[in-house]
């Protein structure tokens, strides 16, 4: 039955082999899952978040995985309006991994409001100023725009395929796969840049508050930059991991270095606009609500080298790197240059997050740390094991990558 | 019953710093009135439900010349409040016949955006399920809804006595409320008379001059979130406390040497 599954052609590790693979990982998950029922019973006094921290681990995991899982909409407006075709190679895992990220923010986003139960309200009671509204909006729509990309791939199983009406729905939404692309990147600009504003808004908070454009602070604008800048690498991270664990070429390479290359080339993007960003602040928008940035970087966690860690090792670094065309083609720099700039995009929203509440507002307030508890930590990882479960049993059985079969045949593997 | 004011109010606030002892006789009443839940013993310092948090603030100078001040903190009711615009169920909102501003448990879905949003942390979270002890339940206030786990709560300037204060206005004919008409409880429970409350746009509410004042202040002022709890002290560093940014007052550009500490 399993080997009926299984793509014609390629080869896949022995079903025993894979249970073993997916053990820990069903483990880690099931832990999760156990933990998500406790805060729904028993409540969020589980977690170590409290009214001065009222976003904690979940929100940093939250705007972290969507802004990797960019990766999913930006390279389908690349391939399908951009008419870049060579990038279609890496497409099935780039939808994957945008639905694992998308619907594991989601379930996240659902455990760590204090009224599950009533998420709907967000669409009944929806407030059209709130930031939060149009992220919830557009998150949900996009998770939808997701499983349309992937039914496709799906529906591509061997088995699946002898079903005549699933090969006439599948070639039909892949006719059709453009308008979503397009949908797709419509929405995920918009809460891309939603996310970034739910902290540029808050004028109570000098740390997070920011100028802008018209309704938009600049993180607005700064969020949808930095995650087209990472999503890339995470595709590319990704695949040659898989790659390496499988012991085989699943992609050409110079797909890969490619990926690196438009990483490297926002980045240098987004490193100018966030020096520019960082300058009005610290200069403008700071003295004008009458706190001073210095004060921001006094305390012993958040020092100035929050700052200059973002703009350099996680950001000049990772750019020159991948800008590079010589580094490019070594794979360990090229591995090097995304790590940094995936673990960039993880400090900044760590930053953006906690940072803004540990920060006092109130002269005589003081400053706060927050260290997640073991459910909170629970929760994320459970989620990540979820990811790991549905990419591997979608790579096993899925035609994830159009010249899998080509590449081992030319690289003579068996 | 609906009973709408001819004229609409602006509700304020004048806490006046030097009179308050730090008694939490504001806090104990606030809770009674409100049937603000008690947390369990175990639970962490910052799971609290208070809709009126007393700080305490020193000038961080050495005895003799240390002085010490306590301000009570409830939700700013600011006119341009950051909690308004960032709720994703509009569960929060801002009267335009009084300006109290005000939330709605039933609708609250537990984001806690609001609570991220408050510079003056005057936003508290239903951490737990709310249990009054054995007995104490029939304390509980009929006019005030208690809330459910998992939404936020703050002061609302207790708006069932301004409820309460317009039916006994309308059942007496009149369509105005008089000064002393409607008192939140916080401020007929200070035994100092450091709460004072009124309408500032009744001229007979003496709110007014008092907002005048020049030893009157806001806190945070500089953010522009218009708040309408007012303070008041003839100390100068009590005053800058509330509205200096923080590099001066921390002492790092004291001018007077006046710098505070946080107790």
């Amino acid at each position: 039955m399993d080997k009926d599954l299984i793509t014609r052609g390629l080869d896949r590790t022995p079903l025993w082999k894979f249970a073993l693979w997916l053990l820990p990982w069903a483990l880690l998950a099931a832990w999760g899952g156990q933990t998500i029922r406790d805060m729904f019973v028993q409540g969020l006094y589980l977690t170590n978040m409290d009214n001065r921290f009222a976003f904690g681990l979940w929100i940093v995991f939250d705007l972290t995985v969507i802004a990797l899982g960019a990766g999913a909409f930006f390279l389908g407006f690349l391939t399908y309006l951009m008419r870049q075709k060579d990038l279609q190679q890496v497409l099935n895992t780039a939808v994957i991994v945008g639905f694992v990220c998308y619907s594991g923010a989601i379930l996240t986003l659902a455990v760590d409001v204090g009224q599950p139960i009533r998420a709907w309200f967000a669409f009944w009671h929806a407030n059209v100023h709130s930031m939060l509204t149009e992220v919830s909006f557009c998150i949900t729509l996009y998770l939808m725009v997701l499983l349309i990309e992937y039914v496709p791939i799906i529906l591509k199983n061997r088995k699946l395929r002898l079903v005549p009406s699933f090969l006439v729905l599948e070639f039909n939404l892949h006719r059709i796969m453009f308008l979503f692309a397009g949908i797709g990147a419509f929405l995920s600009f918009f809460h891309q840049g939603s996310l970034g504003g739910m902290f540029g808004v808050l004028n109570g908070r000098p740390f997070a508050f920011r100028e802008g454009v018209g309704i938009w602070p600049s993180t607005f604008f700064l969020f949808i930059l930095s995650a087209i800048a990472v999503g890339p690498s995470f595709i590319m991270l990704i695949v040659m991991t898989v790659s390496r664990v499988a012991r085989r070429p699943l992609v050409d390479r110079k797909v890969l270095t490619r990926l690196g290359r438009i990483s490297g080339l926002l980045l240098s993007a987004y490193i100018v606009a966030k020096l520019a960003d960082t300058g009005i602040w610290i200069f403008r928008t700071l003295p004008d609500s009458g706190f001073d940035a210095a004060e921001f970087y006094r305390h012993g966690l958040f020092g100035i080298w929050v700052l200059f860690l973002e703009l350099t090792v996680f950001g000049l670094l990772p750019a020159t790197i991948l800008l590079n065309r010589r580094r490019r083609q070594n794979p360990r720099w090229l591995v090097a240059g995304g790590l940094l700039a995936c673990l960039g995009i993880t400090f900044n929203r760590l930053v953006v997050t906690l940072q803004t509440q540990s920060a006092p507002t109130l002269s005589f307030d003081t400053f706060m740390i927050y260290w997640p508890s073991l459910q909170e930590w629970a929760v994320m990882l459970g989620v990540v094991a979820y990811g790991v479960i549905l990419y591997s049993l979608s790579y096993r059985y899925l035609n994830l990558f159009p010249r899998e079969h080509e590449l081992k045949t030319s690289s003579g593997r068996a | 019953m609906k009973t709408q004011q001819a004229k609409p109010a602006r509700y304020v606030m004048v806490i006046d710093v030097d009179r308050c002892n730090g008694c939490g006789n504001c806090m104990v009443g606030c809770a009674v009135e409100n049937n603000v839940s008690v947390p369990p013993a175990d639970a962490l310092a910052n799971r609290g439900l208070t809709w009126m948090k007393v700080y305490r603030v020193g000038n961080d100078r050495p005895f003799p010349d240390h002085q010490t001040v306590c301000l009570p903190i409830p939700c700013q009711h600011c006119d341009h409040a950051p909690c308004i615009h960032v709720c994703p169920v509009t569960a929060v909102q801002r009267d335009e016949q009084t300006g109290i501003v005000g939330q709605i448990p039933e609708r609250c879905m537990g984001c806690r955006y609001c609570m991220a949003a408050c510079p003056y942390h005057a936003r508290y979270f239903n951490w737990f399920t709310p249990v009054w002890p054995a007995g104490m339940e029939k304390t509980l206030n009929p006019d005030v809804g208690t809330r459910m786990r998992g939404v936020a709560e703050k002061c609302n300037f207790c708006h069932g006595r301004l409820d309460r204060a317009r039916e006994r206005a309308a059942a007496e004919g009149r369509r105005q409320l008089d000064p002393g008409d409607y008192v939140p409880a916080c401020a007929e429970a200070c035994p100092t008379g450091a709460i004072r409350f009124g309408d500032a746009l009744d001229e007979r509410s003496g709110m007014k001059d008092l907002l005048a004042a020049p030893e009157t202040f806001r806190l945070l002022e500089s953010l522009g979130t218009e708040p309408k709890v007012y303070y008041q002290s003839r100390h100068a560093w009590v005053r800058q406390v509330g509205r200096s940014r923080l590099a001066r007052v921390r002492g790092f550009e004291t001018p007077a040497g006046e710098g505070v500490t946080h107790g």
